[in-house]
């Protein structure tokens, strides 16, 4: 198991690999994920029961949940590749950073206006203060930075270095910032709305949004590898394989 | 042939040729401090003259010009040194870099962070800030302003050789200052309202520690980027 994934390591380190395999992968994740996308589709808007107070309008629930939930993982998976990267000196982590971090943010602005359209019929409002909203829109802010940052640095090698530190700062500090925003939101307004607390659903809402989660990482991947591919090959673009690669496939 | 007199005396030379410089040039000392009296006294004007109203937002008010004015000091933090190749010096030091950062930082709340801890209560009376308030915001100020100056480290090491670092810097830093603006804040309001104000003082008191630990590393990181490039 350990020679497997020491391996694997080893094969990762080389864009040329990961080049090529991804290439293999992206067809069976699109795939398997439209078919989950489709049956949870399906299911959620036109069979699962309709919420015995929101009615109807909790069926948005099928894409607000996986992009929020996505937005957050991403942005852990953008600090770990950074500290691969800085501690391992891997190229590849980097490029899987730097690659992460729009997609990261587009999923952020997803799960916003998903939940601004939700709030309308809900809580009769586009937005409210409320403590998971805010902690969604820092978490923003926090992509808006390392983006920024990044497109300031013209040295690709220490631009990736800069965005590596930067998004492991951060993910240290979302915990501390996503406490301190409940604690705040308790605060200042008790009660007037219960985010917080989950509602247990019944499993035949619940199912089809473990299809659609599950579908957002598939399609993710896939989105992923399309923009490392290219990341890939822009940055090998004065090696061999690359010219030869393009001469076969592209011209 | 132990190492740590060195390191005291580098330490203690550093903090003093950096306080020093900060003395030479006063006027770069006085802009903060003018810019978090100006931001303020524009809520007034802007909002309402009421003196309820402005009672009731001068908590918010005060530390968020205080968080203003402490990002548009950071600039000082490295800035000289970089541009004459002082930074590259210290870095290359054998002493390790943490604590060097360290003295930078302290240096530079010396001459930013207290002095807006020293105005703050002017701003309170000019606001309207009741009686309670006073003490819990000098307190949260002294607690908070060491921790803004220590995470600001990190943004000004990461964007000191940038031409558009000063644009980048409060992208990067305010983010992170939102935990100590939540809980200073609260800490004054609740004051305030007579209640005790411990928890949030020892918030911001861990959260400090937690930055002094952590902030120099990731702040020397930062630097030795900037210098290679």
């Amino acid at each position: 198991m350990w020679q497997a994934l020491k391996r694997l390591y080893h094969r990762l380190g080389s864009p040329k690999w990961f080049f090529e395999i991804s290439a293999k992968w992206s067809p069976w994740f699109l795939w398997i994920g439209a078919a989950l996308m489709a049956a949870g589709l399906v299911w959620g808007l036109a069979y699962a029961p309709a919420d015995y107070l929101q009615g109807n309008s909790f069926r948005i629930i099928y894409i607000h949940v996986p992009s929020a939930l996505l937005s957050q993982s991403a942005y852990v998976m953008m600090a770990v590749g950074g500290l691969i990267g800085l501690v391992w000196k891997m190229k590849l982590a980097f490029v899987v950073s730097k690659v992460i971090a729009p997609i990261g943010a587009t999923m952020a602005v997803l799960a916003l206006l998903t939940g601004a359209i939700w709030g309308k019929p809900t809580w009769g409002t586009w937005w409210v203060w409320d403590a998971r909203l805010t902690s969604m829109l820092i978490l923003l802010f926090l992509y808006f930075g390392v983006i920024a940052l990044h497109n300031a640095i013209e040295n690709e090698d220490l631009a990736n270095k800069a965005a590596a530190i930067l998004s492991i700062v951060g993910t240290i500090n979302i915990p501390i910032i996503k406490y301190s925003v409940e604690w705040w939101n308790t605060l200042h307004q008790p009660a007037t709305i219960t985010l917080t607390k989950k509602p247990t659903m019944a499993p035949e809402m619940f199912i089809p949004l473990v299809f659609t989660i599950l579908a957002f990482y598939c399609w993710f991947a896939v989105w992923l590898f399309a923009r490392t591919r290219n990341e890939i090959l822009w940055r090998e673009r004065r090696t061999q394989w690359v010219k030869k690669w393009v001469r076969d496939n592209a011209l | 042939m132990s190492t740590q007199p060195a390191l005291m005396q580098t330490i203690s030379a550093l903090f003093k040729r950096d306080l020093l410089l900060a003395f030479r040039s006063r006027g770069d000392l006085l802009n903060p401090l003018m810019f978090f009296l100006m931001v303020t006294s524009l809520f007034p004007l802007a909002v309402s003259p009421d003196p309820k109203f402005l009672g009731d937002i001068a908590p918010g008010v005060i530390w968020v010009g205080a968080l203003l004015a402490t990002l548009l000091s950071l600039d000082l933090l490295f800035k000289s040194d970089f541009e004459d190749g002082a930074l590259e010096q210290l870095l290359v030091l054998p002493q390790p870099t943490f604590f060097l950062i360290l003295a930078k930082v302290a240096v530079h709340w010396l001459v930013a962070g207290l002095p807006l801890t020293l105005i703050a209560p002017l701003l309170g009376l000019m606001l309207g800030l009741p009686e309670g308030g006073y003490g819990p915001l000098m307190l949260s100020l002294l607690l908070g302003t060491p921790t803004l100056s220590l995470l600001g480290a990190i943004g000004a090491g990461l964007t000191v050789g940038l031409r558009k670092g000063g644009m980048l810097m409060p992208l990067l830093i305010l983010p992170l200052y939102i935990p100590i603006l939540i809980f200073a804040a609260s800490a004054v309001q609740t004051g305030v309202q007579g209640e005790p104000v411990t928890g949030h003082l020892l918030f911001l008191g861990a959260y400090l520690a937690f930055a002094v630990a952590v902030c120099p590393i990731a702040a020397g990181a930062a630097l030795k980027i900037s210098v290679a490039r």
